[in-house]
């Protein structure tokens, strides 16, 4: 049971991956990311239910995971927001500051 | 007898250090100060040292050393110091009365130089090195001060660096006697290696060496001899590392007096009578220097009759000179070197000197340029022949004397080099007396209004002349005072001789009487000689082809070598270096481009990284 979970969690994961480090718009890739983290979380679940020491802390690590993840896309897309009032483009390969 | 002065005699080449010092730091501000400064330093040196001479001539003085720990390497010390003994008093005279002469004369040669400061700086600086190399106490010190010496002729010699043969000589001094240098810095060496508690200063040497104990081995004695008497060969323009001291010329004249008659070329002879314990104790050794310094004394002698520049004539009377003092030192008479270094001095100074004040009044150094300058120029003209026949042996001037020394000491102990000697005197008396008709008499020829110059220029030379006069009396066949002194009454002089002096006195005359012959009187034609053997005249003008055989074996040789070293160090060194150059700027070019600002490529270097990381982690496992 559990190596078809962590299949399922490394294939969303290599996909967040892939758009993260492949698309231009700022959106989709802020998109990947939650997804890599939502394949982290599926492992975390997957390894409280059927690890070897089962137990409920996994499923709490999920759901404290899940709260700062919505944060951080909250803070990602105001920064998106703002990038694209400064720039007028979410075009990700535009943005070189760093340089600089 | 107390020793007052001798406890301060390292005072003496301090003054002329002061000098250089000061003319160094303030000369540019001041320009008059050279002439002041570096004469009164070199008299003070003088009064010092004749102070401490007297001193020494009182009844039982002894050698006085003193010094002060230079290293410590916890094993072996290192001191330097100064000893006084009879030679180095006498030294220490020569020494600053002919730098307290040239300094006044060059107060008018020089006048008109722009650089008439720095040039008292470097003879400031000449004179200290040499009187501390007279003074030295260990054979490490005289190194220092050895090399000092060197670098002070470099720096005159190639004075007017404007010209080009001056720059060139300069650095053919230097190069030269450097290869004598390396000789004595590997004696030193091997002193230091051998010697008992590795002592290198004189008065163990001379214990060591004169005991005979065989503490050291015979064949390590001769080389240790051999290779001090390299360093010799080199400084005192012997054969063949002579070749530097006509060239030497190139410098200004009072700087061609002052390395002629008391510091660089003196100095080799006075190596090797400071060492002489060493040379005694290898016949071997003794015999090389004889021979070495019979062949340069009859060698340059002849060269010397076919050259026709004034300084050079002199430059290679000096060779011939110098040669007889090796002979007489490798004949065993310390007495017979000496002397004729101590009579040498004087008149070389003065005829260079003289030599300088008619270069200044004529503008030429080409002696057939010259002419009827006798009636021009009295003082000069006097003083000039009372030079030439000193140099020439006739007496009772003091070259007659000191060379009757050296000859007697030949007759008895190798009647070769005696023969060797006198046609080499011979030799001398001829080309001075070639020199002295073509330059002071016959008809006046090129500059009209030679006149004798200045007063700090004739001074100079009636001083000398009278010393070239009286000097020789301090050593003559019935009275030994200064063989006496210098070797502590050990050396057996050769008294007597009164063939030896009828000889050479009477070669002395048949050389000037042949050259007046020749050169006044016109009885025997000029080119007699030269008419009937052409390839003769021409091997003696140019020196017997010496540095053309230099030029071509050691010059082209060396400048080969030079030029494979320099390609393998352009090409295989500077090549890995600029391979090892390239690779770092092709990595960081590399290191540029992945820098481009964008999150995405450092993400995907990082995964890269991340795998190469995982991929070498996993595969050690299997490895």
């Amino acid at each position: 049971m559990l190596s078809s979970y962590l299949t399922l969690a490394a294939i969303l994961f290599c996909i967040g991956l892939y758009g993260a480090l492949v698309k231009r718009n700022a959106v989709v890739v802020l998109l990947s990311i939650e997804l890599m983290l939502n394949a982290v979380n599926l492992n975390l679940v997957a390894f409280s239910k059927y690890g070897a020491v089962p137990s409920l802390t996994g499923q709490m690590f999920t759901l404290f995971t899940i709260a700062v993840a919505a944060a951080e896309a909250a803070v990602g897309i105001a920064v998106l927001i703002a990038l694209f009032r400064a720039r007028g483009t979410v075009n990700v390969d535009e943005f070189d500051e760093m340089r600089r | 007898m107390e020793t007052v002065f001798t406890q301060y005699a390292w005072l003496i080449p301090l003054f002329p250090l002061a000098a250089f010092i000061l003319l160094t730091s303030f000369g540019r501000s001041f320009k008059g100060l050279g002439v002041m400064v570096g004469s009164a330093a070199s008299l003070a040196s003088l009064v010092l040292a004749l102070l401490v001479l007297f001193e020494r001539m009182g009844e039982g003085v002894e050698d006085y050393q003193d010094g002060f720990k230079w290293l410590d390497l916890s094993t072996i010390q290192l001191n330097i110091g100064f000893e006084v003994t009879n030679l180095s008093a006498l030294m220490l005279v020569i020494v600053t009365i002919v730098s307290l002469l040239v300094n006044v004369y060059s107060a008018g040669y020089m006048k008109s130089d722009e650089r008439i400061t720095v040039f008292y700086g470097y003879i400031a600086l000449f004179t200290f090195s040499m009187l501390g190399l007279v003074l030295a106490d260990n054979m490490l010190a005289l190194y220092i001060f050895w090399e000092l010496v060197g670098v002070c002729s470099f720096l005159l010699v190639g004075f007017w660096y404007q010209k080009p043969e001056a720059r060139a000589a300069a650095k053919k001094a230097f190069i030269v006697t450097r290869i004598g240098d390396a000789g004595l810095l590997i004696a030193i060496l091997l002193l230091f290696w051998y010697m008992p508690n590795h002592a290198l200063d004189f008065v163990n040497i001379q214990n060591v060496f004169n005991e005979q104990t065989g503490t050291i081995a015979a064949g390590i004695t001769t080389l240790i001899a051999l290779l001090i008497f390299v360093g010799a060969v080199g400084k005192s323009g012997q054969f063949p590392l002579h070749v530097w001291l006509p060239d030497a010329m190139e410098g200004p004249t009072p700087i061609s007096a002052l390395i002629h008659a008391a510091t660089m070329v003196a100095a080799g002879v006075y190596l090797v009578a400071r060492t002489f314990d060493i040379f005694q104790a290898s016949q071997a050794a003794m015999d090389v220097v004889a021979y070495v310094g019979a062949f340069t004394a009859i060698f340059a002698a002849t060269i010397g009759v076919a050259q026709n520049d004034i300084k050079r004539i002199l430059a290679f009377s000096t060779v011939s000179q110098l040669g007889y003092m090796m002979m007489a030192l490798g004949l065993g008479s310390l007495t017979g070197g000496i002397f004729h270094l101590f009579t040498h001095a004087f008149f070389k100074a003065l005829l260079f000197l003289g030599a300088g004040s008619v270069i200044h009044a004529v503008h030429t150094q080409n002696i057939h340029e010259m002419g009827g300058l006798g009636s021009r120029m009295r003082i000069t003209a006097w003083t000039f022949g009372i030079g030439a026949l000193a140099l020439s042996g006739i007496p009772p001037l003091s070259g007659f004397w000191s060379k009757d020394a050296i000859l007697n000491t030949a007759l008895h102990e190798n009647p070769v080099l005696f023969g060797v000697g006198v046609v080499a005197a011979f030799f001398t008396a001829f080309y001075m007396s070639r020199l002295f008709f073509l330059v002071f008499a016959g008809r006046p020829k090129g500059e009209k209004q030679a006149h004798d110059s200045s007063w700090t220029m004739t001074l100079p030379l009636i001083i000398l002349a009278v010393l070239a006069v009286v000097t020789g009396f301090v050593e003559t066949p019935w009275n030994n005072t200064l063989g006496t002194w210098l070797s502590g009454g050990t050396e057996t002089t050769h008294t007597g001789g009164g063939l030896v002096m009828v000889i050479s006195a009477a070669v002395g005359v048949l050389g000037i009487y042949l050259g007046w012959l020749m050169y006044v009187k016109g009885t025997i034609a000029r080119d007699a000689v030269s008419s009937r053997m052409p390839w003769l005249l021409r091997l003696l003008e140019r020196k017997y082809y010496i540095d053309e055989l230099y030029q071509v074996v050691f010059v082209r040789g060396l400048r080969g070598l030079g030029l494979l070293l320099q390609a393998m160090d352009d090409f295989i060194i500077d090549g890995i270096v600029r391979c090892v150059g390239g690779a770092a700027v092709l990595l960081g070019r590399g290191g540029t481009r992945l820098q481009n600002g964008q999150v995405q490529t450092y993400g995907v270097i990082t995964l890269l990284g991340l795998v190469i990381l995982i991929v070498a982690i996993a595969g050690r496992r299997f490895w």
